[in-house]
């Protein structure tokens, strides 16, 4: 539940906001810098209908954090908002150092694409790509994960075999049918491939029963651990809390009460 | 990028509804290349039939009817010209030379024509060219004729070999005049004319076969036994023939000419220059092809809304598919790309099928067009046009990917991560 000691403490070393050509800075900057800080950010799809109002949020690099709230609590905007995908109305956005609304939309694809993986409910898979090509897919828009990943068949395979998806047969199956379990160790592979900053998961064990839940969760947090990647684990089950090293509720933060408009 | 291979792999995934797409598409493309070809080739095939040829002399009735049946072998002459109108003109200081031309009479299926030497001397097609022989030489004796081309190569003659003549056109030839079968003596080198499809033999064995043919029925076999003789024996000059054509020595003569004989008591005649009447055809077909074109340019228009309506009917399915891509980093432009590639692929395999299409079926129709309508289409290489038409499609097709590329687009801002449907 809490953060890791004296990391609160850690010197803002470097101030270069967005200068996506100097990568070495900018690595340094995502060295040095926590991996999410939201401060007073507001979002809303329709004027006058707030869905965000979060003072403050700060998550550590490294850090697991599980964030929970009902369904209409705002999740999804707030995961819309950190990808860089939705644009806020006010407030800072900083992503491992990077003030996100203040680069332009594309500048902002081309960050996810570096720095950010996604694990979504369902439906995660192109069907019209192979397992191995579904992985390697997050390395066609992004160089940096394309170097970080080398040999990008063979580290499609590690990340498959670490999350116990082998067998030859299962890697020569169309995606559509694979179980749903499969599909989302597919997506947790690559979500993870390229050692992204922030793996971001939105309800990614919603659609799986109990026992599948529980050994999808112990790879992830396994695999996210070995990359060093910082997760952001959204769900509406409590029961999953325990397993992080911290649990954030979405309504102890979000001051808005957007009801239904973020649905 | 590989958002190339991505259009493809998508396009791929749904290969049955992408495949009657194109099929739809490549089949409009055909219409519009087919009407295109058709239309250019009849054009060149007609104006490359007859060259050097002044005025065409038949009888009164229409100037276009005159040169179908005279030159192309397309319909049949009412009336003929008498022998004596002929003799006139062809004695007529200004004029060079004239070919008589005598039709009627076929050879399992193909046209007999009885004509002069002048025929071989003085007749040019194309680019002025005159006619060559293959093999043999042109027409002696009375019962010696010279084939064209796709004549001998059909049927399998070589000099030497003898044949009968019907009266009479059509395949199934009814009533045959057995009694004089006629010797190939010369097979003429392929001109793309429908020379290539005529039998050649002289004005004199045309009079020959129809001596014993009085009103359509045959005289009692003993008369015309006792008549047929050697060549010399009975006058064989005939009284009429179908049309004549005429060379003139000077070009400043011909309107003089085609006047006088217009204007001839003597006997209703017609005198037309084959290149104003051609011209005059083109006019009154022009309308009807035009049209054609039109239609098939529609045609393709409906292909592609086709293709327009299945894309954006795809689009709603594929929000989630959207989504992804957003998510691993896609920029709504990739997203735009990927649609806008994937029309691409649709129109270009389209266009390149329908050219397949186009060309299959021109090799295999162009025998049946030459043999019915003689019409003479070769498919040769795409010329410009018709690489226009293609590049034209395919042009339309991206044009109309920016529809759905435009509405996923749109969709993809809106929906960010993720879809609710």
């Amino acid at each position: 539940m809490s953060a890791p000691p004296g990391v609160f403490d850690w010197p803002v070393y470097c101030r270069h906001r967005s200068i996506p050509s100097a990568d070495d800075r900018l690595v340094h900057c995502v060295m040095t810098e926590p991996a999410i800080v939201l401060s007073d950010l507001a979002f809303e799809w329709t004027a006058g209908h707030p869905v965000l109002d979060v003072p403050s949020l700060r998550i550590e690099r490294g850090e697991r954090v599980f964030l929970h709230g009902p369904s209409g609590s705002g999740k999804s905007s707030l995961l819309g908002v950190i990808g860089g995908v939705l644009a806020p109305r006010s407030g800072t956005v900083r992503l491992l150092g990077t003030d996100l609304p203040a680069l332009s939309p594309s500048r902002r694809d081309h960050f996810r694409a570096d720095h950010v993986g996604f694990v979504f409910q369902m439906f995660n898979l192109l069907p019209y790509l192979s397992v191995v090509d579904n992985v390697t897919l997050a390395a066609r828009f992004s160089a940096r994960r394309r170097q970080r990943a080398g040999d990008l068949r063979g580290e499609a395979r590690r990340l498959l075999h670490a999350l116990g998806m082998d067998r030859p047969s299962l890697l020569r199956r169309p995606v559509t049918r694979l179980s749903i379990g499969q599909q989302q160790r597919v997506a947790a592979a690559r979500a993870l491939f390229g050692r992204p900053d922030v793996l971001i998961a939105d309800e990614p064990t919603s659609s799986l029963d109990a026992d599948a839940r529980e050994s999808f969760l112990a790879l992830l947090m396994q695999e996210s651990a070995a990359a060093g990647t910082t997760l952001l684990f959204v769900s509406h089950d409590r029961s999953l809390g325990h397993l992080f090293d911290r649990c954030v509720g979405l309504d102890d933060i979000n001051r808005a009460r957007p009801d239904r408009e973020a649905a | 990028m590989a958002l190339g291979t991505l259009a493809a792999r998508s396009v791929w995934n749904r290969r049955v509804t992408a495949g009657l797409t194109v099929f739809a598409i490549a089949v409009s493309v055909t219409l519009l290349l087919g009407v295109q070809k058709i239309r250019t080739q009849t054009r060149e095939s007609f104006a490359s039939t007859l060259s050097g040829t002044d005025l065409i002399v038949g009888a009164r009735g229409g100037p276009v009817n005159l040169l179908l049946y005279s030159v192309f072998r397309i319909g049949d002459a009412m009336t003929g010209v008498s022998w004596r109108s002929y003799e006139l003109v062809a004695r007529h200081p200004d004029v060079a030379w004239v070919i008589p031309i005598s039709l009627g009479d076929s050879h399992r299926g193909f046209r007999v024509m009885g004509t002069s030497r002048a025929y071989f001397e003085h007749y040019r097609y194309g680019e002025r060219r005159l006619l060559a022989f293959r093999d043999g030489g042109p027409f002696d004796d009375l019962h010696d004729a010279v084939l064209g081309a796709d004549v001998a190569e059909s049927l399998g003659y070589a000099a030497g070999d003898a044949i009968t003549v019907a009266h009479g056109l059509g395949e199934g030839s009814f009533a045959r005049h057995d009694k004089h079968p006629f010797q190939v003596v010369g097979i003429l080198e392929r001109t793309g004319t429908p020379v290539d499809r005529t039998v050649h033999v002289s004005i004199e064995a045309i009079t020959d076969l129809h001596g014993d043919w009085q009103g359509g029925a045959r005289k009692s076999p003993s008369a015309a036994t006792a008549q047929a003789g050697i060549r010399g024996e009975r006058d064989l000059t005939p009284d009429s023939i179908t049309a004549f054509l005429v060379g003139m020595r000077d070009r400043t003569t011909i309107l003089q000419m085609q006047r006088a004989l217009n204007e001839y008591r003597g006997e209703p005649l017609l005198a037309i220059m084959p290149g104003v009447v051609l011209g005059q055809l083109w006019q009154m077909v022009g309308v009807a092809d035009k049209a054609l074109l039109l239609v098939a340019a529609c045609v393709v228009l409906a292909g592609l809304i086709g293709m327009l309506t299945s894309l954006l009917t795809s689009l709603n399915e594929r929000r989630r598919e959207m989504a992804i891509l957003r998510s691993v980093g896609a920029r709504p432009a990739h997203v735009f790309g990927l649609l806008v590639l994937e029309s691409g692929l649709l129109a270009a395999a389209s266009v390149v099928l329908g050219f397949l299409f186009t060309w299959a079926l021109l090799a295999a129709a162009a025998p049946l067009l030459e043999r019915r309508f003689g019409l003479f289409i070769y498919a040769g290489a795409p010329t410009p046009l018709d690489l226009a038409i293609g590049a034209g499609v395919l042009g339309a097709g991206l044009l109309a990917g920016f529809v759905p590329a435009w509405r996923a687009y749109r969709n993809s801002l809106a929906d960010g991560l993720s879809v609710h449907l």
